[in-house]
């Protein structure tokens, strides 16, 4: 089985610190890291190469400093590393960036494709979905579980109050959530082999895919602007009972017309 | 000159963090107390291949180097002492003089299983009355047709119990002094080869320290390891390798110290303000991390010596020295600078104290190193 692992190297946004003065991320010093809903998807993936044997290959679309996040995947073993780096893939949304990974998966071949649910820098969670319409496959998004079977896949697909148990035939594409597992540590051999094998790089001349739909100015969305939540006022706290509680509630929501 | 980190093993230390941090450190308080050997530990540190990490991938090992194998032993005494002598003793001293010295044959069977971490290796050169002056050897090692009948005992042997495989120092000729000692491969299950006293000690209470006896180990000659009389010099030769992996626990425990005091010193309040705002706390931290900073050099430096097939005995005592007595240093100062709590075992310095004293007796004591460094210079 050719399992295609998609993922983003994203800063960390655990480590991230808000400038007290500008109220921006202050990105300076902070670690890059494989975006956690990704490697999730990228152990089930190591995780069926281990259980029936697969080709694990790993693919980002980023600028070239994202080559350590695939060193990193290919050091936990995954078997083959694609970047997409090129300027003119460059502020992409989630339409144009899913055009493009969508043309190199074209040219890669699969029998199943594994995205992370959502990025925690972007919040989406459209690349997933948009790259499995571009290409005419299935997809099933917030997979929590997953096991192959002949020629298909059954994975349990978790809502906040329930959950589906889906059987989709191969190919097809799966958004992975982070918590479906835990990902394995890179092997120190891994580590050592990692930056003796290829990464290998491939921009717009490599991949067959319409210019217009690619990179800024195929991007559909536009940011108007963008800007720092005002701080809302600290609120009020009562010490009450429950009963008490429940009528400042009431009142509360009938002096703004909620109620 | 290059003091820069190259890609791959930022890599690993990025690896050796997030194991440390999840995998040993959890581990760290608990098995110091209960003084029990890690055993789960050692089987993670196997599956990712941190136990045969400067061996060539055909012995089974990371393809690795030294570098990357001090850096290992560093990130995990950061989080556990204990931790940290295992993979050292069982590297440095057991696998790495079959790789330098064993033959084909011998590197072809022990080799592999040490590397990838089926087995775990120890080293038996101090006696009762052979410490420092390891030319005191008592054990002997008789040969008869096609064996060595060994008679004998080792004291305070690191991983003993528990490793399979043991580097041991014998007297094949008592006549010719340190010329008449041999390094034999012995494995655990051969009989009339057993385990004796464990001993209760102050630090590393986790890591197994025995007595090994002899009573006539029939040891085939196959498994001399090296020629016959040259056993000091192989032990001399392993206990260079040995010293860059405990100047490298050294150093783990010293920034470990500091890592956990830099968190303290933030958290904790006197007379209004956090004790870190306070000048000394901000001098004695800055002394701490420089004396440290200093001992990683001299540390990575005697491991890429190595790793150059360069001459490193000089370096390496340097780096053991230097780095040991910085750890004793560095975590006194954090147990004063957690003032009451640091004497408790509430937090972990008054632990990584106790592991430190450790490191400037064994693999040569500090007085020995000074020779060493001395002699280098007098010559």
């Amino acid at each position: 089985m050719d399992i295609v692992v998609c993922m983003k190297q994203v800063p960390d946004t655990t480590e991230v610190k808000i400038d007290p003065v500008t109220g921006t991320l202050i990105r300076e010093g902070i670690p890059s890291i494989i975006n956690p809903d990704d490697k999730g998807g990228l152990e089930a993936a190591l995780a069926l190469k281990d259980e029936l044997g697969a080709k694990v290959t790993v693919l980002s679309m980023g600028p070239p400093q994202a080559d350590l996040a695939l060193r990193e995947a290919l050091a936990m073993g995954a078997d083959e590393a694609v970047l997409l780096s090129d300027r003119a893939f460059g502020g992409a949304d989630t339409w144009a960036t899913s055009t493009t990974i969508a043309a190199a998966l074209r040219k890669l071949g699969f029998d199943l494709i594994i995205c992370g649910r959502q990025a925690i820098d972007g919040d989406t969670a459209q690349v997933g979905p948009q790259i499995a319409e571009h290409l005419g496959l299935p997809h099933v998004s917030y997979v929590s579980e997953l096991e192959a079977t002949e020629g298909s896949v059954v994975v349990k697909r978790v809502f906040e109050d329930g959950y589906q148990r889906i059987k989709v035939k191969l190919p097809c594409l799966l958004t992975a959530l982070k918590d479906m597992n835990r990902p394995r540590y890179m092997s120190v051999s891994g580590i050592f082999d990692a930056y003796r094998r290829e990464v290998k790089v491939w921009g717009l001349a490599d991949i067959e895919v319409d210019q217009d739909n690619i990179g800024l100015k195929g991007s559909p969305t536009r940011v108007k602007k963008s800007f720092t939540k005002g701080v809302k006022s600290a609120g009020k706290v009562y010490e009450v009972d429950a009963k008490e509680g429940a009528r400042i509630i009431v009142e509360a929501l009938k002096e703004k017309y909620v109620i | 000159m290059d003091f820069l980190t190259d890609k791959e093993h930022a890599l690993l230390q990025t690896m050796l963090r997030d194991f440390a941090e999840a995998e040993v450190k959890p581990l760290a308080k608990e098995i110091d107390e209960s003084e029990r050997f890690p055993t789960e530990t050692v089987a993670k540190m196997a599956r990712f291949g941190m136990l045969g990490i400067p061996f060539p991938k055909e012995f089974g090992g990371a393809g690795g180097d030294n570098l990357g194998y001090v850096m290992a032993v560093e990130a995990i005494s950061k989080a556990c002492g204990t931790t940290g002598v295992i993979l050292s003793a069982h590297t440095s001293l057991c696998a790495a003089p079959i790789y330098e010295y064993g033959t084909p044959e011998q590197k072809a069977k022990y080799l592999p299983p040490l590397a990838r971490g089926e087995k775990l290796g120890a080293f038996g050169l101090t006696e009762p009355n052979a410490g420092t002056d390891a030319a005191g050897q008592q054990t002997t090692a008789e040969l008869k047709g096609d064996h060595y009948l060994i008679n004998g005992s080792k004291l305070f042997i690191t991983n003993a119990g528990h490793a399979d495989v043991y580097i041991v120092f014998a007297m094949t000729d008592k006549s010719k002094g340190t010329k008449g000692i041999s390094a034999f491969i012995l494995e655990k299950d051969m009989p009339g080869f057993s385990i004796g006293k464990k001993e209760e000690k102050m630090g590393i209470r986790g890591s197994s320290t025995c007595e090994l006896i002899f009573e006539n180990v029939k040891v085939p000659v196959g498994n001399l390891l090296g020629a016959e009389g040259k056993g000091f010099g192989i032990a001399m030769k392993t206990l260079d390798g040995g010293r860059i992996g405990i100047a490298a626990q050294a150093l783990g425990l010293a920034q470990g110290a500091i890592d956990e005091t830099v968190a303290y010193v933030k958290e904790r309040r006197q007379f209004g303000k956090t004790i870190g705002q306070f000048q000394n706390t901000q001098f004695q931290l800055a002394d701490m991390q420089a004396k440290t900073d200093a001992a990683r050099l001299l540390v990575y430096k005697a491991a890429c010596l190595k790793d150059a097939k360069a001459p490193y005995g000089v370096e390496a005592a340097t780096a053991k020295l230097f780095a040991s007595e910085t750890a004793m240093e560095v975590t006194t100062k954090a147990v004063q600078l957690h003032g009451g709590y640091g004497y408790t075992r509430e937090y972990p310095v008054e632990r990584m104290m106790r592991d430190a004293k450790i490191t400037e007796i064994y693999e040569g004591t500090s007085e020995v190193q000074r020779m060493v460094i001395s002699a280098n210079m007098l010559k």
